[in-house]
């Protein structure tokens, strides 16, 4: 058992390691932070004086070194386009990233689970098979797309939501949120939609999957024999069967959504880290840039983690079975 | 699944087996065979652009500004032979879809490939030689999977763009796409293709050539594509539409093609500011196109996966 | 500052700010902006957006009024006691946002600030060399040599109280490169009609009234939110459902929308920017090869074939004013003799190129940016075609800013686009010495294209230090017909400025600086 963990902590640090050599390879190499930070009228001189206080001159492997280094204090230096420490900009706006992938989440729950179980237990209907057919096109239909004619229909056309930005905040120190304001609930609906739809489509096809396997079981028709209502089967016995998986799988999609966050960011101009890194791209900031990669990384590799190790505790079969 | 087939049909049969059970299975899913028919429709008007566009829209002559958004064909102003009406350069939207469709279905594909190609080889390898080389090989994969793919293609297409010289530019940006997707999707194959090389290895006949002295590649890569072919299949056509996603994706977000070359995604960028003058066309048939596409490639790999599926069957 | 430290920082602001909600009030305007401002200070970038919203905070010695001219501020009156001295009085009773006294020392912390070394605005303030109190409220400036722009270029440089630098330890501009973080980033102390409240970058920016301003307000608003929503068609939304106020830079394809929204008023002018094209005139093209743009036919033929009231009429909605000279008319040195647009004459063109030599065309780098000029990635597309269409062969590069800007600097590109407003000198010497004048020194920074004609470089030498106004506008006049003959740039329009505001406000001034200036609204 702790041989297992060790070694998946290990797995764990030596992926984030090689995703911060990542960072710092487009740290370093990707445009001239010399560029970006002067003025266009500055001297060759003041370029080149400034280049070695950034320590550009150094050898390679010192300025990896310290980069990682920093990078494990949380110190990603300075974004050249806004001057401001990288992770303060980042953690400032973790929250609204946080919270649209939270009501992503939530939603693709209440609607991904009964869709689910519905297309399991009546699998010939004419509704099942329409929402089958449905949820081939959810994961097909290109986020953007789906964003813009949201804000089409509900913003422009209707008026009944925003279309941009996350209304009013309310500051609770270090975290702030838009679910305390009516604006702000009222903002969240459209991203939140548009980025669960992949997800509403992922839970409810798992659901189906597992639904179906468990009704084949032993037990389920052990309890039919026995005159239990199919509703008190389906709901109470069946559905708390195949749960784990659900939430297993919701957990370890937290990561994607939160990178995946950035496209519907940039259509609905959320302020999160999406659209942070969106710009940083297009400003070349690269501080920003290899921050937020290792950031998300690390994110995903937790998570990631924390699941293999509880499964592992859950189940002690799967702890050999890693490889 | 795997000794099954190769117990059944000698690999050289493998056509009977599409044959019977698949060609079965597809004539009785009717969405298969509409989304079959519905892609196979796009593609081949795709490839035809050339021939069946009014107007070659990456030929910067061909442009004729005097002709900017002229509205579809039935509304009022609209003019032959712009039958969905052009953009603000005078673009045909029409041709504008079909050359841009065209560019998406080569990068899905080219990815795939590139994909298929590098997985494959590696998994071999990392499976026949196993040790350090496996190792090395698995845990870039393992790397790969933890950083979320739309970032890595963001991050690899915006950086590699940097570095491309002028004189590559038009075709290097579509090659940094085809790279930038493939180095996310190769690990999958690899991981499939180095599990079974590892059962195989361990067989007599292996052992056998082994103790002689010669070894069994060749025969080894004879046993191993055919059992790994169904999963790399479904995979791969899942790929596909995942392929031109994200590319239409990293084009929407303006690290993909350039607007002088448009692909689907770089369309509906450069349409989407045109959403509330009017000229909704700009946006909207792009838009329909790319997903006419994607949910066409998506059902038919959804149905590939459930028939190839013994499990469901 | 490491992880613990940030921790416990934001751990205590948390608890001074805990359950701060936000919400508008009556007389707030909501601005929905194009892109951030970049600091809090001014002297930290030199980026002439952040500048000016700045504006609203902090103030000048001198300022432009409505008819942009010059008009006292901070001073009252200056005098020029020699050639290279200034005396400004200052103004009397005029108080920093937290209470702080205005005076001499001020300016002079202020300027010495601005000039410093690690400065990235030390080119706004060339001609300063160095600053005396004389008392109280009365400073001298000392300059390099005579200077007749001083003026201009003190309506840029915002005034620091000097205690509040000093206690902050933010003397010197934020050195971005010592990976410190300026004080002055986050925090502001102006004289201005606004205060700061609370800044989120890239997501929103408040300001309050500053009640104790020092001149009759204008305005009657309390509050400003400004918050930058990047992409266009968002921006459009959100003004047409109302989440909005007012806009800056509405995209000139929405206007007929905008103005028919019954909520909603446009506001429309030129701008003073003039949008240029500039050739690489150095021996070989970027690709190699022989450059054919240093013959004189070829730039003729390129200029030629370009149909500037087409692109008007299509790219820029009518709303652009095609340019032949490369000044708008209200800057001084601009001539309207200079100003005629070329004809557009294809078959000329054609016969000029093969005069040339070049009859069969040549490929070159077209390098554009999607997002510093109005609708600069579609003119550009559209002079593309055109000059496919007389057999040249340009290969467009289209990119951000960020990514273009480098290449254009470094001579990585045959053609290139410029706006060039003179701003905030406001004179035609800017553009002769920042963009037409020989790279030498600090002249001819933005030469991307590296020419040189000595006799330009003469006559923009000789301006510099002419006080006689109406001798050196002639001679600026002279450069500009020199670049004119020889087509060392390539004009192309004034560009369109567009502004949308809810018809709840009122007296919004446009200039054509594009510069908002909120202290004379009222709702």
């Amino acid at each position: 058992m702790l041989a297992f963990i060790i070694k998946r902590l290990a797995n764990a640090v030596f992926v984030m390691l090689s995703v911060t050599f990542l960072a710092f390879v487009i740290f370093r190499f990707v445009g001239d932070p010399v560029d970006q930070m002067l003025n266009e009228q500055a001297t060759q001189e003041q370029r080149d004086d400034l280049r070695e206080r950034l320590g550009l001159d150094k050898p390679f492997l010192l300025q990896f070194t310290t980069f990682v280094g920093r990078a494990a204090t949380g110190d990603f230096g300075i974004s050249f386009r806004n001057q401001r420490d990288v992770l303060d900009m980042i953690s400032e706006r973790f929250p609204a990233t946080f919270e649209l992938v939270l009501v992503a989440t939530f939603i693709s729950l209440i609607v991904g689970v009964p869709m689910g179980v519905i297309t399991a237990i009546k699998r010939q209907s004419w509704y099942a098979e329409t929402m089958q057919f449905t949820s081939i096109i959810g994961i097909s239909l290109p986020s953007f797309v789906v964003g813009i004619g949201l804000i089409l229909v509900f913003s422009v056309w209707l008026g009944w939501f925003p279309a941009f930005g996350r209304g009013d905040t309310v500051d609770l120190g270090w975290w702030s949120t838009g679910l305390l304001s009516h604006s702000g609930r009222m903002s969240i609906v459209l991203p939140a939609l548009s980025l669960s739809l992949f997800q509403i489509t992922l839970v409810m096809r798992l659901v189906r999957a597992e639904m179906l396997e468990v009704l084949r079981s032993d037990f389920i028709k052990f309890a039919r024999a026995r005159g239990i209502p199919a509703r008190s089967i389906h709901f109470r016995h069946a559905l708390r069967n195949c749960l784990m998986p659900v939430v297993t799988m919701t957990a370890m999609q937290i990561g994607g959504l939160i990178a995946f966050a950035l496209v519907t960011e940039t259509v609905f101009q959320w302020p999160g880290m999406g659209l942070l890194f969106i710009q940083a791209v297009t400003f070349v900031d690269v501080p920003i840039m290899a921050a937020y990669l290792c950031i998300v990384a690390l994110i995903f590799v937790v998570l990631n983690a924390i699941v293999d190790m509880t499964y592992a505790v859950i189940d002690p079969r799967l702890r050999g079975a890693e490889k | 699944m795997s000794d099954q087939t190769s117990g059944k049909a000698v690999p050289t049969r493998m056509e009977r087996f599409w044959d019977s059970d698949l060609w079965w299975s597809f004539k009785s899913h009717k969405s298969a065979v509409g989304a079959a028919i519905v892609l196979l429709l796009v593609i081949i008007t795709a490839f035809l652009a050339p021939v069946l566009s009014p107007q070659n829209p990456y030929d910067l002559a061909a442009l004729e500004l005097w002709n900017a958004e002229l509205p579809p064909i039935w509304m009022e102003g609209g003019q032959m032979p712009f039958l969905l009406g052009t953009d603000v350069q005078g673009r045909d939207i029409l041709s504008g879809i079909l050359y841009g469709t065209r560019i998406s279905i080569i990068i899905g594909i080219a990815s795939v490939a590139v994909s298929l190609v590098v997985g494959i080889g590696l998994g071999l390898m990392a499976g026949y030689y196993g040790g350090w080389i496996d190792n090395v090989l698995m845990r870039i994969g393992d790397v790969l999977l933890s950083i979320p793919i739309v970032l890595v293609a963001i991050l690899v297409s915006s950086v590699a763009q940097q570095f491309l010289p002028p004189a590559f530019r038009e075709i290097g940006v579509a090659a940094v796409l085809v790279l930038a997707i493939a180095m996310y999707s190769w690990v999958q194959y690899a991981r499939v293709v180095r599990a079974q090389t590892m059962v195989e290895r361990r067989k007599e006949y292996v052992m056998a050539s082994r103790l002689v002295g010669t070894p069994a590649r060749r025969l080894m890569v004879k046993h191993i594509l055919p059992n790994t072919l169904t999963p790399i299949f479904v995979a791969a056509t899942l790929n596909f539409g995942l392929a031109i996603l994200i590319e239409a994706t990293l084009s929407f977000l303006g690290v993909g093609m350039p607007p002088n070359q448009p692909s689907l995604g770089t369309l509906i960028r450069v349409g989407n500011q045109y959403l509330f003058s009017g000229s909704w066309w700009i946006v909207l048939f792009p838009s329909i196109q790319l997903c006419i596409l994607v949910v066409a490639v998506n059902m038919l790999g959804d149905w590939l996966r459930d028939a190839l599926n013994p499990k469901l069957r | 500052m490491n992880l613990s430290q940030k921790l416990h920082r934001a751990a205590l602001g948390g608890i001074a700010a805990a359950l701060l909600a936000t919400s508008a009030s009556a007389e707030t305007i909501r601005w929905g902006a194009p892109r951030d401002i970049v600091s809090l200070d001014p002297y930290s970038y030199g980026d002439s957006y952040t500048i000016n919203f700045l504006n609203h905070i902090y103030e000048g010695l001198v300022r432009y009024n409505r008819d942009l001219q010059i008009e006292p501020a901070l001073a009252t009156s200056w005098e020029i006691v020699s050639p290279t001295t200034w005396r400004f009085t200052l103004r009397d009773g005029v108080k920093f946002h937290d209470g702080a006294d205005f005076t001499a020392e001020d300016v002079l912390a202020s300027l010495q600030r601005v000039s410093d070394d690690t400065s990235p605005l030390k080119g706004n303030l060339p001609a300063y060399k160095s600053a005396t109190v004389v008392d109280e409220h009365t400073i001298d400036i000392e300059l390099t040599g005579a200077y007749p722009l001083l003026l201009n270029d003190l309506t840029n440089i915002h005034i620091f109280d000097k205690g509040w630098l000093v206690a902050n330890n933010a003397e010197k501009p934020t050195d971005v490169s010592a990976g410190i973080e300026g004080y002055a980033t986050f925090n502001t102390n102006g004289t201005g009609p606004f205060i700061l409240e609370s800044r989120t970058p890239e997501a929103q920016t408040i300001l309050t009234v500053n009640e104790n301003w020092w001149d009759e307000a204008k305005h009657n608003l309390t509050r400003i939110e400004f918050q930058p929503i990047s992409s266009a068609a968002t921006r459009v939304a959100a003004l047409l459902s109302g989440e909005v106020d007012f806009v800056d830079s509405a995209p000139v394809q929405d206007l007929p929308r905008l103005a028919a929204a019954d909520n909603l008023e446009v506001l429309e002018r030129t701008d003073l920017r003039t949008v240029m094209l500039g050739f690489n005139r150095r021996d070989e093209l970027v690709a190699g090869g022989k450059n054919p743009m240093n013959d004189l036919r070829v730039r003729q033929a390129m200029q030629m074939s370009v149909d500037m009231e087409l692109i008007q009429a299509k790219v820029m909605r009518g709303k652009s004013r095609n340019a032949g000279a490369l000044v708008a008319p209200s800057i001084p040195g601009y001539s309207e003799a200079l100003d005629t647009p070329a004809a557009y004459d294809p078959e000329q063109a054609k016969t000029l190129l093969a005069e040339a030599g070049y009859g069969d065309g040549f490929e070159f780098d077209f390098v554009c940016t999607n997002e510093s000029y109005v609708n600069e990635e579609q003119f550009c597309q559209a002079i593309a075609s055109m000059w496919s269409r007389i057999g040249l062969k340009p290969k467009l590069d289209i990119g951000p800013t960020a990514k273009q800007t480098p290449k254009r600097a470094n001579g990585k590109a045959d053609v290139y686009t410029l706006g060039w407003a003179t701003l905030p000198v406001l004179d035609t010497y800017s553009l002769l010495v920042q963009v037409l004048h020989s790279k030498v020194g600090n002249s001819g920074v933005f030469n991307w294209g590296g020419w040189s004609y000595p006799e330009l470089d003469k006559l923009t030498q000789s301006a510099a230090v002419e006080l006689d106004q109406d001798t050196r506008l002639q001679m600026e006049t002279d450069a500009l017909k020199i670049a004119k003959d020889e087509i060392i740039m390539m004009p192309l329009h004034q560009q369109p400025m567009a502004w949308a505001v809810s018809k709840e406000f009122s007296d919004l001034p446009q200039f054509p600086d594009n510069k908002p200036r909120m202290w004379y609204v009222t709702k």
